[in-house]
């Protein structure tokens, strides 16, 4: 080793620290990972374990006891057609708005990815993440009276003379109601707006991810430009789709806010765990629900791998 | 006799990005099976151009057609043309057959007459039984046989290709030209492609196009070109070249008109050795040497100013010897007819 020169102060306590971890780049590793595998494991993954054990228990009928004794009573109650009714009005809804999303999504993510540059882009990208710095309590209420029926959208139909295109909408069965507010498309409207930029990124960064060329290429193969779409654009976002869709459907799935400000109060699979978790003082059932989400995820995630979803990443 | 349809022909044409003339007033006609470089550094407008003939960009005046018919507005996917991109533009979702049957596959031809030309392209570009690989899985090099195959998979009349070798490491990229030669010969295509690498413009090509701020500065052969630069631009950018211009020009040959001659060209004589009658001759100082294996290269400083670059190979000479010649007094004596008078270049 070289001499110090003699005018350089002794190593301190921060170079000998730079030193080990420098030499022992996996104890580096170790100490940078701990806090979050440890937040993960135990707080995440644990809560969710012990939810997982409640729900094999069940509620004493007469005490309103739980009992902690291993039994299959409380996922048999799941099956009871009023909770059944639950998990498919929470599904389709959570569906309905996954695809209007990506729908809505896909054409502003690819004019975002591949024409708008420089400040333009900017100012996109601001409009989608905007509304995310604002209170969802907030932006909910603001919708509801929009879609009142003295909202500015009833308002504007009036003065249209369209008041009978919202009448006929609303008087549909199963998305109808006495207003908007007050109806399931309103709350699809809500669930929408709020989940859109979750959409909108994750589909503009795998689009940001195909090179110009590949569409040239295509073209130049003879493809129409639906023809790339389809082969080539599609394919590639497909990662992109997928990842918004997680996010839009799980949100929907196990949201509680929207449900109970807009719509007809018919139950939604949040709303439910938290009666029986709160007023009910049923936690096993609240746990049971709460795997079922969790489950059509799973099984979501299942479906998209077999549509090769994971394929290109 | 008429002359025969050109496969390219481009009249007056212009392509400008706001203020900049990228392509500017350029005229060129491309004959039917050429092999056809367009020469020049980047930002020359020599990909524009080929850019435009694949239809990805459109000029801002003047037209283009391909064999006869104008296809000036035409989008890519409604002309003749096949592209070979400088990043290949592969698929990656694609496996290496279903990018090379890409093109057979928009035209809906039948999947069992689509295998066998993909076998077939396979074959042609020295790549069989990699038909299910994933191009991620490839080297640059077969990468760019799999672009080429794309591309040929469909007999385009003409077939663009915009610095294919670039992305290639010396001795593959040797390799290739060769090979991409061979084939063009073997499918008789026209072949039209861009490089900033003179050598492969030289090697590879019937004829080149020498671009220069968007606009052709010569058309001729390989050897037109090289032999007989028309500007200072075509002699500088091609090869080695001594230019010279003014008062050194003056005394060197008589006239005052800028000229070139190639530094293989000139012989390295001692000082006072006789002149003949067709040659030009000068007195001068060698002053520096570098000895490249092969030949050896001297940078001899002339009296009367100027300095000339001289190139001689290395026949019977030793690097030891090379390296003595330092600081000796020559005379370079060349053809006149190897000085060749050049146009300024813009």
């Amino acid at each position: 080793m070289a001499p110090r020169p003699a005018s350089a102060p002794p190593p301190g306590l921060i170079d000998r620290v730079s030193t080990v971890f420098y030499t022992r780049p996996r104890l580096l590793l170790l100490v940078l990972l701990a806090p979050p595998l440890a937040w993960l494991g135990v707080v995440y993954l644990g809560s969710l374990f012990a939810l997982l054990v409640q729900s094999f228990y069940a509620i004493d009928e007469f005490t309103g006891r739980v009992v902690r004794e291993f039994t299959l009573r409380t996922y048999a109650q799941l099956l009871e057609p009023a909770n059944v009714d639950i998990f498919a009005r929470t599904t389709a809804m959570a569906a309905a708005v996954t695809l209007a999303a990506a729908l809505l999504a896909f054409p502003l993510a690819y004019y975002i990815a591949r024409f708008a540059r420089g400040r333009q882009k900017a100012m996109l990208y601001l409009a989608v993440i905007l509304p995310l710095w604002s209170s969802y309590i907030v932006r909910v209420y603001a919708w509801k009276s929009i879609l009142a029926r003295e909202g500015i959208i009833s308002w504007l139909l009036a003065k249209l003379g369209l008041s009978g295109v919202l009448d006929a909408v609303l008087g549909l069965p199963g998305i109808g109601g006495p207003s908007l507010s007050t109806s399931a498309l309103g709350m699809f409207l809500v669930f929408l707006y709020i989940w859109l930029p979750y959409m909108i990124l994750p589909i503009q960064a795998a689009l940001e991810r195909v090179p110009a060329s590949l569409l040239e290429a295509s073209g130049d193969l003879g493809a129409r430009p639906a023809q790339t779409f389809w082969t080539i654009i599609l394919p590639l976002a497909f990662p992109g789709v997928v990842a918004g869709s997680i996010f839009t459907f799980s949100l929907t799935l196990g949201d509680f806010i929207i449900p109970s400000i807009v719509g007809n109060s018919s139950y939604f699979i949040g709303m439910a765990v938290l009666r029986h978790q709160g007023t009910a003082g049923n936690i096993p059932l609240a746990a049971a629900m709460t795997v079922v989400p969790i489950l059509i995820m799973g099984v979501y995630l299942l479906v998209a791998r077999r549509l090769g979803a994971f394929d290109a990443l | 006799m008429s002359a025969p349809t050109p496969a390219v022909r481009f009249t007056n044409v212009s392509r400008h990005f706001g203020e900049v003339r990228a392509v500017d007033g350029v005229n060129l006609t491309i004959q039917d099976g050429e092999f056809f470089s367009m020469l020049g550094p980047s930002g020359s407008g020599k990909t524009t151009c080929l850019r435009m003939i694949a239809g990805f960009d459109q000029p801002s005046a003047g037209a283009i057609e391909l064999y006869g018919q104008e296809v000036t507005r035409r989008p890519p996917y409604e002309r003749d043309v096949n592209t070979v991109f400088q990043d290949y533009a592969l698929f990656p979702h694609m496996s290496v057959g279903e990018n090379i049957g890409y093109g057979l596959m928009i035209k809906k031809i039948p999947r069992a007459e689509r295998e066998r030309s993909i076998q077939e392209m396979l074959e042609l570009v020295r790549l069989p039984g990699l038909a299910s690989r994933r191009p991620a899985q490839l080297s640059g090099g077969q990468r760019q046989r799999v672009a080429l195959a794309r591309a040929l998979i469909n007999h385009p009349r003409v077939l663009l290709l915009d610095e294919p070798l670039g992305a290639l490491d010396l001795k593959l990229r040797q390799e290739m030209q060769v090979e991409l030669k061979a084939i063009q010969q073997r499918v008789g295509i026209t072949f039209v492609f861009v490089t900033h690498d003179q050598e492969e413009a030289l090697t590879m090509s019937d004829r080149i196009a020498v671009f220069n701020h968007g606009r052709i500065e010569q058309v001729g052969t390989p050897a037109e070109i090289y032999e007989s630069p028309a500007t200072t631009f075509v002699a500088g950018f091609v090869g080695i070249s001594n230019v010279v211009s003014g008062a050194a020009a003056q005394a060197l040959t008589g006239q005052a008109a800028t000229f070139t001659v190639r530094p293989e060209k000139i012989h390295l004589r001692e000082p006072g050795a006789a002149t003949a009658p067709e040659e030009y001759a000068a007195d001068g100082q060698i002053r520096d040497v570098v000895y490249l294996g092969m030949n050896t290269r001297y940078l001899v400083a002339l009296d009367c100013g100027a300095d000339l670059t001289v190139v001689e190979q290395n026949l019977r000479t030793t690097s030891m010897e090379v390296r003595a010649a330092r600081g000796r007094r020559v005379r370079l004596a060349w053809e006149r007819a190897h000085s060749r008078t050049l146009a300024e270049s813009v």
